[in-house]
């Protein structure tokens, strides 16, 4: 039951098997739970209920991240304490320090443009003839993975030498042929490759952003815009005076929680590049070191470092969810 | 942390009852440039899928040699890719990979689901000690990062002989949903009227009837919100599957496979474009059939990961 399935039957049997088990224990659990009767007993029940989460959290998450801050203070292998070599690794090493760079690139770029463009497109197709259509067009990129998307756009990247007879099949290269250029490969001239990753992830998110920005432009209310009317505004002074300071809560937290996802950024590096021409992030950098370089020191350092960095935007956000909510 | 993102449900009674600033602001910006930006938009947002759906389509040949464009004046089409990408070549079988996704999603999303709901409706509804502590805890672990889980995590799973299983999987998945998890089905659960559960405690009801009797009825639609958001999410998931199914093929799923295609036989772009629609059409679907649910829940947990 614990061993590797490998074959369709077995792993449908096994599923089924962790499933029964799974009713079993919480079976167990309901049951002693209504035997618990009484308002006596509730604190009990209160206890029963949160046991299994209590325990998956401690295990599956609090001693692991615990684990990772300390093991961030040792070598390689993991055996000699090296105090903050690590840290100072990442912030003076050649390589370290063009994965930190990227990911300011990343982490500036992504929120800010899918964000606008979100902003933009939520605006311009509000309550036209195809809103929900032409909305669809833009947030099915959301739905699907990182990894298919990487796909798609590596497919656009696409390059074939520049020969006689040779065809580009990537529609990116096809345009710069078609405007008279040559054919770049595009995903190897550092820092521009970066940018087009970027582009992917912003691909992705604006629909995010234009999504919960839609909801926010439809719940301003209509005096202000019928005031604003009277009084013969424009509709750039209606936008940049009304419409985006009504909504400016909700964009910033659309650029936090955008920026947040964009520090963790990682499927779209490993898939699109591996790493390699200099594309490399944090959260890749993390994976590559301690999966694949085997330097489980420098790896958590990584990981403690996206941990930290995470936090100020998450108060941010926060605050800003406070402040908004007690206007 | 983005649970107070107005919902579009939430706005959209708003939104009928009244007129809308930025109707105004539309009608003043529809200009031509207004149309044509979202033309441009809806363009860049559908054509790079759109050329991959069509290479799927097309002749390996014509494939490796054409631009997908050409596919309009020499219209050839055929399902060879996708018969190629189960099983006929490479050693590739999405199906097996499509199995392995099914397999590692529906306990994924069962339990954590469940033991949520069941912790939530604790701290919703149940008085105990220490509890505020508890839930602020549980609420400050939703910005852990993954990335500083996973190797302490692996070494557990291989001390404890489940390295390579779906048990890894299903674990890592159940447990790194939890937060979220909970935090949104207790915001739920404290919406309900507390009128209600004590009139069910008067008639002698207990915790486990009133949550099944009383909450877990109400709560269908936030279930299927976040049910449908964290399927989704372990669907796409590549960085835990490959941490801990990137051993073999045994385990993996979809997104591994088309991952690690992309990395092997990053120009067998027959088989990288079948395989990538074939990952993508069940998440498409759930997205084309439940569109409200869905889009409910990655307002909810779009910081999650």
């Amino acid at each position: 039951m614990f061993n590797t399935a490998s074959t369709t039957p077995e792993k449908l049997l096994q599923m089924f098997a962790a499933l029964l088990l799974f009713a079993a224990v919480m079976g167990v659990i309901l049951f002693v739970a209504s035997r618990l009767g009484g308002r006596r007993g509730d604190k009990w029940v209160g206890y029963l209920y949160l046991l299994p989460v209590v325990l998956m959290l401690s295990v599956g998450l609090v001693y692991p991240g615990l684990r990772t801050i300390y093991e961030s203070f040792f070598d390689a292998a993991g055996k000699a304490f090296i105090g903050f070599d690590n840290y100072k690794t990442i912030f003076t090493d050649k390589d370290q320090l063009t994965v930190l760079r990227n990911t300011v690139f990343w982490v500036v770029f992504t929120p800010f443009v899918a964000t606008a463009i979100g902003l933009l497109y939520a605006i311009l197709v509000d309550r036209s003839r195809f809103e929900s259509f032409a909305k669809a067009l833009i947030f099915l990129p959301m739905s699907i993975s990182f990894v298919a998307a990487s796909v798609i756009w590596k497919f656009m990247y696409e390059y074939r030498p520049d020969q006689g007879r040779v065809k580009q099949i990537g529609l990116v290269n096809q345009i710069i042929v078609w405007l008279g250029g040559k054919p770049q490969q595009l995903l190897i001239d550092s820092p521009l490759n970066t940018f087009l990753l970027i582009i992917v992830l912003i691909w992705i998110q604006a629909g995010f952003a234009m999504t919960i920005l839609s909801a926010a432009i439809k719940a301003i209310p209509d005096d202000i815009v019928e005031a604003a009317r009277l009084d013969g505004v424009g509709p750039w002074t209606m936008f940049r005076n009304i419409t985006v300071p009504s909504v400016r809560p909700t964009i910033v937290v659309v650029l936090t929680t955008i920026g947040i996802g964009t520090l963790k950024v990682f499927d779209i590096v490993r898939t699109m590049t591996g790493g390699q021409f200099n594309t490399s992030v944090v959260a890749n950098e993390f994976y590559s070191q301690t999966f694949r370089a085997d330097n489980q020191g420098l790896g958590a350092a990584l990981a403690v470092l996206l941990f930290v960095l995470v936090i100020p935007i998450v108060v941010y956000n926060v605050r800003q969810l406070r402040q908004s909510e007690a206007r | 942390m983005t649970t107070a993102v107005p919902l579009p449900t939430a706005t959209a009674e708003a939104a009928a009852a009244k007129v809308k600033a930025a109707e105004v602001a539309k009608k003043k910006l529809s200009s031509p440039w207004a149309s044509f930006a979202v033309i441009v938009i809806a363009l860049l947002w559908t054509i790079p899928t759109f050329g991959l759906l069509v290479s799927s389509f097309r002749p390996e040949r014509q494939i490796k040699t054409t631009g997908w464009w050409t596919f309009f004046s020499d219209p050839t089409l055929t399902l060879d890719n996708y018969r190629s990408v189960f099983g006929a070549e490479g050693g590739v079988n999405m199906a097996d990979f499509f199995v392995n996704s099914l397999v590692i999603c529906i306990p994924a999303v069962l339990i954590p689901l469940s033991l949520a709901a069941l912790a939530a409706y604790a701290f919703a509804w149940i008085d105990f000690p220490a509890k505020n502590v508890l839930f602020l805890v549980i609420f400050a672990l939703q910005i852990v990062p993954i990335q500083v889980t996973l190797l302490p995590l692996l070494k557990l799973f291989v001390s404890w002989d489940l390295s390579g299983t779906f048990w890894t999987l299903w674990l890592a998945h159940s447990t790194f949903a939890l937060p979220l998890a909970i935090y949104l089905l207790h915001n739920f659960m404290r919406e309900i009227p507390s009128g209600l559960i004590e009139a069910a405690r008067v008639d002698g009801a207990g915790h486990v009837s009133i949550f099944f009797h009383v909450m877990l009825p109400l709560l269908t639609p936030a279930l299927a919100a976040f049910g449908i958001f964290q399927f989704l999410w372990v669907w796409n998931d590549l960085l835990v599957a490959l941490v801990f199914a990137g051993g073999g093929n045994e385990v993996a799923p979809t997104t591994l496979a088309l991952a690690n295609l992309s990395g092997t036989r990053g120009t067998a772009w027959h088989l990288l474009s079948a395989g990538a629609f074939v990952s993508i059409i069940v998440p498409v679907t759930v997205f084309l059939l439940l569109q409200r649910y869905f889009v409910r829940g990655l307002l909810a947990g779009s910081v999650k990961g």
